[in-house]
C-alpha cells in the first residue's frame, strides 16, 4: 500500500509542478491585446509585432476575436489594449470610462464579394445599391451575425439603402454567427454574397467561385482605432507597456510599418493616425 | 479526391520539415493535454472508487451526475472557466486567464469526470468480486479504494486513454480560455481551426492528419507499456 500511496503522491506533485510551470512559462515583459479576426487573419500582426517586439522588447500577445467581443475582453480587464473597427461601439466604450482615448491608427476598406456570375447584378461602385440589388433578387447573402466590426457596418450598410434588415430577411439570407473566415468559407461553399474586409478576402485562400462584387465605395472604408484599457478600473492594466505599443503603432515608424504590409503586391492598410 | 492526397503530403512535408513554430506547437498540445490527464487521473480514478466502494446516501444520484459530466459540453466549460479566471471574475487576481494554465484547468474539468466515470463501472466489478476477500482481511474504505485501482490498473489505463483523446481533440474550450495566441496558446486544435478560418483547408487537414498521428503513437505507446507491464508483473 505505501507504495501505491508514494507514487500516487509523486505523480500528483509532479502534475501540480508541471501545471505551476506552465502559468509562469513567460517571464519576459508582455502586453495582451484584444483584436479582430481582421488584422491577425490578413498576417497584418504577423507583420508588425515582429519589428515592435524587436525594437522594444515587449512581446504582445494577440486575442484574435470580434470587435463585440474584444471590447468586452476590454470591459473586463482581461487584455491591456483593444485594437479593433467599429466607431460607434469604441465611442461607447470610451464614454462609458473602461479605456481611452481613442486613437485612429489606419483603414482599410470593405468588398462586397460574391458569385463571379454575380446573379443579382449587384456589381460597380455603390454598396448601396448593390444591397438593394440583392435583396430585390432574393440571392443568396451570408451576415457574420456575430457583433463584430464587420457585421456592424453590414447593419449599417444596409439601413443606408433603405432597409431595415431585421424586417426584410429571409430564407436568402442567412446568419452563419462566426467569424470572417468562417463565414467566407460558408459563403463560397453556397455561392452567396458576403460583406468582408479586403485584408481578410486577399489573404483567404478557398474562394471557389467567388470574387469582388462591389469595391471602391468611400462609404466602405473601415477605420481601425486604438485604446489602452482604463488601469483606474483595472490596476493590473499594463499601462506603460501598452501605452508603448499605441504610441509606437501612431508614431512615423509603426505607420511606415503599417503601409509597407502588402500581399501579392497590394497593400493591405492605410495608415492614417493624426498627429 | 485530389485534395486528401495534396493534404497527406502536405502533412509528410510539414511533419519532416522540422519547422520550429509546428514544434512548439505540438510540444504545448502534448504539456497541456497529459497535465491535464495526469491531474484528472489522480483525481478521477479516487473520485470513481469512492462512489463504487462507498456507501453513502444520494450515491445513485452521484452515479447519474459523474455519468452525464462526461457530456460537458467544452464550449461551456471554456465558458464557465473564461468566467471564473477573467478579470472581472471570482479568480482574476491569478492571471492565469489566456496562459496554458487556464487550459489545463479547462481540460481537467472535461475530462475528470469521463475518468472519474469510467474508472467507477471498472472499479465497482472488481468490487462486487473481491468485496468478501477484502472485508474478510480487514480491509475496508480508502485501503479497498486504492487496492482496487492498483488491481484494475491495466483497465484503467483504457480508460485514461479516453480521457486524453477528448483532451487532444477538444477545441472549445482552449480557444476560450487559451484565446490561440501565437507562440503562447496556440495547440494543435486551435491552429486546426484557424487556418480553416483561413480558407487553407490543405494545410488544416495537414495539421489534422498530424494530430491523429500523435493521438496513434500515444495509443501505441500505452498499449505497448501496458503488454509490457501485463508480461511482468500481470
Amino acid at each position: 500500500m505505501t507504495f501505491i500511496r508514494r507514487s500516487f503522491i509523486a505523480s500528483t506533485l509532479a502534475a501540480v509542478l508541471g501545471a505551476a510551470s506552465l502559468g509562469a512559462a513567460a517571464q519576459d515583459q508582455f502586453i495582451v491585446v484584444a483584436s479582430t479576426t481582421s488584422t491577425e487573419q490578413s498576417g497584418l500582426f504577423g507583420h508588425l509585432l515582429p519589428v515592435f517586439e524587436k525594437k522594444t522588447g515587449i512581446k504582445v500577445r494577440v486575442v484574435a476575436v470580434g470587435t463585440g467581443q474584444a471590447l468586452d475582453q476590454g470591459r473586463r480587464g482581461d487584455a491591456d489594449v483593444v485594437f479593433v473597427h467599429d466607431k460607434p461601439a469604441e465611442e461607447k466604450f470610451v464614454a462609458d470610462g473602461f479605456g481611452g482615448p481613442r486613437l485612429e491608427v489606419m483603414y482599410n476598406d470593405f468588398v462586397l464579394v460574391g458569385p463571379k456570375v454575380d446573379p443579382a447584378k449587384a456589381g460597380g461602385k455603390d454598396i448601396l445599391e448593390g444591397l438593394k440589388k440583392i435583396e430585390a433578387a432574393k440571392a443568396a447573402f451570408v451576415s457574420r451575425a456575430d457583433k463584430s466590426g464587420t457585421h456592424a457596418a453590414e447593419v449599417r450598410y444596409w439601413r443606408a439603402a433603405g432597409l431595415e434588415i431585421d424586417k426584410v430577411k429571409g430564407s436568402w439570407y442567412r446568419e452563419t454567427g462566426s467569424g470572417m473566415g468562417p463565414a467566407l468559407n460558408t459563403a463560397s461553399s453556397m455561392d452567396a454574397y458576403i460583406l468582408a474586409d479586403r485584408g481578410t478576402w486577399l489573404s483567404f485562400k478557398n474562394r471557389a467561385n467567388l470574387d469582388i462584387v462591389v469595391q471602391g465605395d468611400t462609404r466602405l472604408f473601415n477605420q481601425y482605432g486604438v485604446m489602452l484599457v482604463n488601469p483606474a478600473r483595472h490596476p493590473h492594466v499594463k499601462k506603460d507597456l501598452g501605452q508603448a505599443f499605441i504610441d509606437w503603432l501612431v508614431s512615423a515608424e509603426g505607420q511606415q510599418t503599417i503601409a509597407a504590409y502588402k500581399i501579392g503586391g497590394e497593400q493591405l492598410f492605410f495608415p492614417n493616425a493624426k498627429r | 479526391m485530389n485534395w486528401i492526397g495534396e493534404s497527406l503530403h502536405g502533412a509528410v512535408a510539414l511533419a519532416t520539415a522540422g519547422d520550429a513554430r509546428l514544434w512548439a506547437i505540438i510540444f504545448l498540445s502534448l504539456q497541456v493535454s497529459l497535465t491535464a490527464v495526469a491531474l484528472a487521473a489522480v483525481a478521477g480514478c479516487l473520485a470513481g472508487a469512492a462512489v463504487a466502494v462507498g456507501r453513502f446516501p444520494g450515491r445513485r444520484l452521484a452515479i447519474v451526475l459523474l455519468n452525464a459530466a462526461m457530456g460537458l459540453p467544452p464550449v461551456v466549460v471554456g465558458l464557465v472557466v473564461y468566467l471564473l479566471l477573467s478579470r472581472a471574475g471570482p479568480l482574476g487576481s491569478m492571471g492565469l486567464l489566456f496562459t496554458p494554465g487556464a487550459m489545463v484547468i479547462a481540460q481537467f474539468l472535461l475530462i475528470a469526470p469521463i475518468i472519474a466515470a469510467l474508472s467507477r463501472q471498472v472499479i465497482e466489478d472488481a468490487w462486487r468480486e473481491y468485496e468478501e476477500q477484502l472485508r474478510s482481511l480487514g480491509v475496508s474504505g480508502l485501503g479497498a479504494a486504492l487496492t482496487l485501482i492498483w488491481d484494475t490498473r491495466f483497465s484503467l489505463v483504457t480508460v485514461l486513454l479516453a480521457g486524453l483523446g477528448r483532451a487532444m481533440a477538444e477545441v472549445g474550450a482552449v480557444m476560450i480560455v487559451g484565446g490561440n495566441i501565437d507562440g503562447v496558446t496556440r495547440v494543435m486544435t486551435t491552429a486546426i481551426a484557424l487556418e480553416t478560418s483561413k480558407g487553407d483547408l490543405p494545410l488544416a487537414l495537414a495539421l489534422g492528419l498530424i494530430l491523429l498521428a500523435i493521438v496513434l503513437g500515444l495509443n501505441g505507446l500505452a498499449y505497448a507499456v501496458r503488454e509490457w507491464s501485463v508480461r511482468r508483473y500481470g
